[in-house]
């Protein structure tokens, strides 16, 4: 499943909370449906996503780690 | 044997499947009660504000009701960092001199070091991008984090609504606040 991402959020360098904070913000400007793609390089942000996709209804639809830096593909609920 | 369903079977199948699939569903909040957290935030201090904001961003960016109560301590980061002398009689001017009011200006609760230990945090801060106290009150408001001031703080110290910074909601007491920490699906801090 390759759909083109809508947004990128690069939150790379960041800490706890600014890759939520800053997913949260960029999702509202995704419609329904729509990819998001996250680049993060906090290890507790896997966890984070994890937990902030079930309290916001969005879902994980793709996640991998490449030298350090974690990608996540979410879908807009 | 009929291997066709009757009509009125037929629908009552058809909406036990879409409660089947309702309750299945991750938990939106649009027919179920809305998630909240409650921050009281009494405590004014750089390491102690930290939590107040980080917790309250996050719940707002989750989706939840986040409101923070600003009570005594905890209501002098929320005084416009310009303001350096707040209050009416020289208790409340002596008390805003020695506890600079002001987001910018928070010591730490241990280890202050006569003002180096805020300025190591920032050194490290910087170093391993942790957002500051202003970035993270700045995310709050951008993801409708609710500030209630307390009223009773506010006569006490001599704060008035200028003094403080714009966006926050009417100064509330205590019973607004309990009221708050009761409600369905909430939890509650005391920071």
């Amino acid at each position: 499943m390759s759909e083109t991402i809508h947004t990128t959020v690069d939150a790379k360098g960041l800490s706890c909370p600014m890759p939520i904070v800053k997913t949260a913000q960029a999702v509202k400007g995704v419609p329904a449906g729509e990819l998001i793609e996250i680049l993060a390089t906090d290890p507790g942000s896997v966890k984070d996503f994890a937990a902030w996709t079930r309290s916001t209804g969005n879902a994980i639809v793709e996640q991998s780690e490449d030298a350090g830096v974690y990608r996540f593909v979410i879908k807009r609920a | 044997m009929a291997t066709e369903t009757t009509a009125p079977e037929a629908a009552a199948e058809a909406e036990l499947t879409e409660a089947i699939a309702a309750a299945a569903q991750p938990d939106s909040g649009s027919t179920t009660v809305q998630r909240q957290l409650v921050i009281i935030n009494w405590s004014g201090e750089y390491d102690k504000i930290m939590p107040t904001l980080i917790m309250g961003s996050v719940a707002a960016a989750s989706g939840y009701k986040a409101q923070v109560f600003l009570t005594f301590w905890g209501l002098l980061p929320f005084v416009k960092d310009s303001r350096r002398i707040t209050g009416d009689n020289w208790m409340q001017k002596m008390l805003s001199f020695m506890q600079r009011p002001g987001i910018s200006h928070l010591k730490m609760s241990q280890m202050n070091f006569l003002g180096m230990g805020p300025w190591m945090i920032g050194k490290l801060s910087k170093q391993y991008n942790v957002a500051s106290p202003k970035e993270l009150l700045e995310a709050c408001q951008l993801m409708g984090v609710e500030f209630l001031p307390c009223q009773m703080t506010m006569d006490m110290f001599g704060l008035k609504r200028e003094d403080m910074i714009d966006g926050l909601g009417e100064p509330v007491g205590a019973a607004t606040v309990l009221e708050l920490m009761t409600e369905e699906r909430t939890a509650s801090l005391f920071i």
